[in-house]
């Protein structure tokens, strides 16, 4: 046997178990026991919204806002009960984005209100006239104020929604069995809200969230700590307690982009993929034998180590797979054939001109070796201008296209040069095969 | 060995065949924009009830949808576009499908894209086609550096290359207004894929050009062009075999999200071993030579 192949081979065994390993479903290092599945495979809803920072205080600077507004969200996302959801914020020239993936949400529509919301909630007053009787407007509708007080430093303040603890809750009224969002106030909202109900008592008080009146209860006492709101269905007082909890919006967010995708279609298209990657290396595998023979079937040996390197590196990254990222992969498969095929063709040439089959093998590699190189640089220059196109706005399909062709491309080289070579030399040095029509020349 | 160079002027006539109604296709329809760049709302309808198109069409009519696309997709389910409306629309939209047509109606998959959004998209995808235009072109005078000619040897492979994106978005064109193919995002991709796997085949077959001039094959640079596609065949249709294999098995059996992108690249992969055989040595060829009428018998060389 060659000197230095031995160790080689073994250590590319060695990995390959490894790698054999880890792909296995529940095993894994660093906690990744599963694939990263993307939203296409998995079902749920892509959902992009803009901040609109025109309307933010000037006091603030942008990435404050942005921060902020992302912070919210992740606590709204969380509090629903999505798991491993995914919030991003996105800026360009055309503005500041925030992206969110919610895996397997169901109903969408509740989500893109509990998100979007800026859920304003301050409390009002009716308006009086000279007489103390309600100003009604032509509807015959209450006028309303936002309820005012002096705080604990003397200065007036708006009650609203900014002096609540963020521990709202739905609770079920034990008479009517409706549903109610129990709130409490801190020491300052305590206050505020101590001197509203006092002077309003045996009035209605008005709660306002982002301008809608959503129920108008009349103060039967002065209270300090706690209330209630009525008024509200049992989603809707879910959504008020989360957006409660997470704190109100400091600016408008508008949704700009949706992409939901049902969890039958993704499951669905997770099979029809991997049917059409297992018949199309299947067919690759018989082709490549059936052309090249035995060098064939070593190259094939190579791929079959590559997709399972390739797998386990997707698994511990983890790289999130989604259908063009499976394809991604699939054609990296096709296209890591490509060097293997330099070197069996170079193989079967070097064997014609007569060269003994230890010394076609190296030089057969060594006259391959600039073009499987030059080969990939194309395609990694495509991935590289792909994965900033899909970065740029998010657009989670394209990357994964990009990331998977990249890792594997890079990879192919590796097991083209190392893994095949390692086998080629090896089956030489143990002087088993030797034929050369076991290489496709025909004599 | 086949006279591959000799028969050049069939092969530039069989692109152009291809190529000429594509690009009067492209001017007259130019491509169907997806919702990625010309912003809208698209969806696919699930009815528990199988219905007509004609059905849904007249019920989205009835609500006031008449500028809707309605295109019947796999599994009796039905495919709707509409310019961009609000999740608020899309519920009322649904429910109204679903009193009208006395079914239980299912958004299976929805993709709204604001034009804000849509114009990003068209900005970055140009970007994108730019920087990889002139990553390529550096690319490639790095990689013939060493020919004989660099500029002839670099703008040959350049016109072979862009014959496949013609050849790629051509197709596409025609489909879009055949059978209502749209480009969207994962199209560009598949295109930028191309051109990678296009430049690396043209490059296979241009160092074994050189390779062979720089042995002294033959002193006719005709037959020199011949025998280095001739000795690249193998590797070209078989590398490039491989890689359709698994595509097209993509194509028939994966899933509608990907179509565009794979069959992008079933278009492009298939076109560029062609033209990497067929098209990039000859114009070598036709450079060195002109359009040379004569047929010639390639002999065979050592």
């Amino acid at each position: 046997m060659k000197r230095g192949s031995t160790p080689l081979l073994i250590f590319i065994l060695v990995l390959f178990g490894f790698c054999l390993w880890v792909i296995w479903p529940g095993n894994g290092i660093f906690g990744r026991n599963e694939f990263t599945l993307g939203l296409d495979l998995k079902g749920g809803s892509h959902l992009v919204y803009q901040i609109d920072l025109s309307k933010k205080d000037p006091a603030q600077s942008d990435a404050d806002v942005i921060e902020a507004v992302k912070q919210k969200i992740e606590r709204r996302v969380n509090a629903y009960g999505v798991t491993e959801p995914i919030i991003q914020t996105i800026n360009n020239e055309r503005g500041s984005f925030v992206l969110v993936q919610l895996p397997g949400v169901t109903d969408v529509d509740q989500a893109i209100k509990l998100i979007g919301q800026t859920a304003e909630l301050d409390f009002r007053e009716e308006v009086l006239d000279a007489n103390g009787n309600p100003v009604k407007d032509a509807d015959g509708n209450p006028e309303w104020v936002v309820a005012k007080a002096k705080g604990s430093d003397g200065q007036e303040r708006e009650l609203t929604g900014k002096y609540l603890k963020p521990n709202a809750q739905v609770i079920l009224e034990s008479q009517t069995n409706k549903p109610e969002v129990a709130f409490e106030w801190n020491s300052e909202g305590a206050v505020l809200f101590e001197q509203i109900t006092q002077r309003n008592l045996q009035k209605p008080l008005g709660i306002f969230l982002d301008n809608q009146l959503i129920s108008a209860p009349t103060v039967q006492a002065v209270i300090k700590e706690k209330g209630v709101i009525t008024g509200l269905n049992l989603e809707e007082a879910r959504t008020l307690a989360i957006q409660l909890n997470s704190g109100s919006l400091d600016v408008p967010l508008t949704l700009v982009e949706r992409r939901d995708i049902g969890a039958t279609l993704g499951e669905d298209s997770l099979k029809k993929s991997l049917e059409a990657g297992i018949i199309g290396a299947a067919m690759v595998i018989i082709f490549m034998i059936a052309y090249y023979r035995f060098s064939g079937l070593m190259a094939c040996l190579a791929l079959i180590v590559y997709v399972v390197l390739n797998l386990a590196i997707f698994k511990l990254i983890p790289v999130v797979l989604t259908l063009p990222g499976i394809a991604g992969f699939l054609v990296s498969v096709g296209m890591g054939v490509d060097g293997n095929v330099l070197v069996a063709e170079r193989l079967k040439e070097e064997l014609r001109r007569g060269r003994t089959l230890g010394a076609a093998i190296e030089e057969g590699f060594r006259q391959s070796w600039s073009a499987i190189l030059d080969a990939n640089v194309t395609v990694i220059i495509a991935c590289v201008v792909l994965y900033w196109l899909g970065n740029t706005f998010g657009n989670f399909l394209v990357l994964g296209f990009a990331v998977t062709l990249f890792i594997g491309t890079v990879l192919s080289m590796f097991t083209q040069v190392v893994v095949t070579r390692t086998f080629l030399r090896t089956i030489v040095g143990l002087g088993m095969v030797k034929s050369p029509a076991a290489y496709g020349v025909s004599k | 060995m086949i006279d591959l160079v000799g028969k050049r002027n069939w092969f530039f006539l069989i692109s152009a065949i291809v190529i000429i109604p594509g690009i009067i296709s492209l001017a007259v329809f130019g491509l169907k924009p997806g919702v990625d760049f010309s912003s809208g709302t698209a969806m696919t309808l699930h009815f528990d009830k199988a219905v007509e198109l004609s059905q849904v069409r007249q019920q989205l009519t009835n609500v006031g949808y008449d500028q809707a696309v309605v295109q019947p997709a796999s599994g009796g389910d039905f495919f709707v576009r509409l310019p961009e409306i609000t999740s608020e629309q899309i519920t009322s939209l649904k429910d109204s499908l679903q009193t009208g047509l006395d079914t239980a109606v299912t958004v299976s998959s929805l993709y709204s894209v604001s034009p804000i959004v849509a114009a990003g998209t068209v900005r970055n995808t140009f970007i994108a086609v730019i920087l990889a235009a002139v990553g390529i072109l550096l690319y490639i005078s790095w990689a013939f550096r060493k020919m004989p000619k660099p500029i002839r040897w670099g703008t040959c492979a350049i016109i072979a290359l862009l014959h496949d994106l013609v050849v790629v978005v051509a197709v596409f064109s025609i489909l879009g207004w055949a059978a209502g193919v749209e480009v969207d995002a994962l199209f560009v991709t598949g295109v930028l894929a191309v051109v990678g796997v296009s430049v690396n085949n043209i490059v296979v077959v241009f160092d074994r050009i050189r390779e062979n001039m720089k042995r002294g094959v033959s002193r006719d640079f005709e037959v020199v062009v011949n025998y280095g596609i001739n000795e690249s065949l193998g590797r070209s249709l078989n590398t490039g075999l491989a890689t359709l294999f698994v595509v097209v098995a993509l194509y028939l059996l994966g899933g509608a999200t990907t179509h565009t992108l794979v069959l992008a690249l079933l278009i492009g992969i298939a076109t560029g071993i062609y033209s990497s055989l067929c098209i990039a040595g000859q114009l070598l060829v036709v450079w060195e030579k002109g359009f040379a009428t004569r047929k010639k018998e390639a002999t065979n060389p050592v």
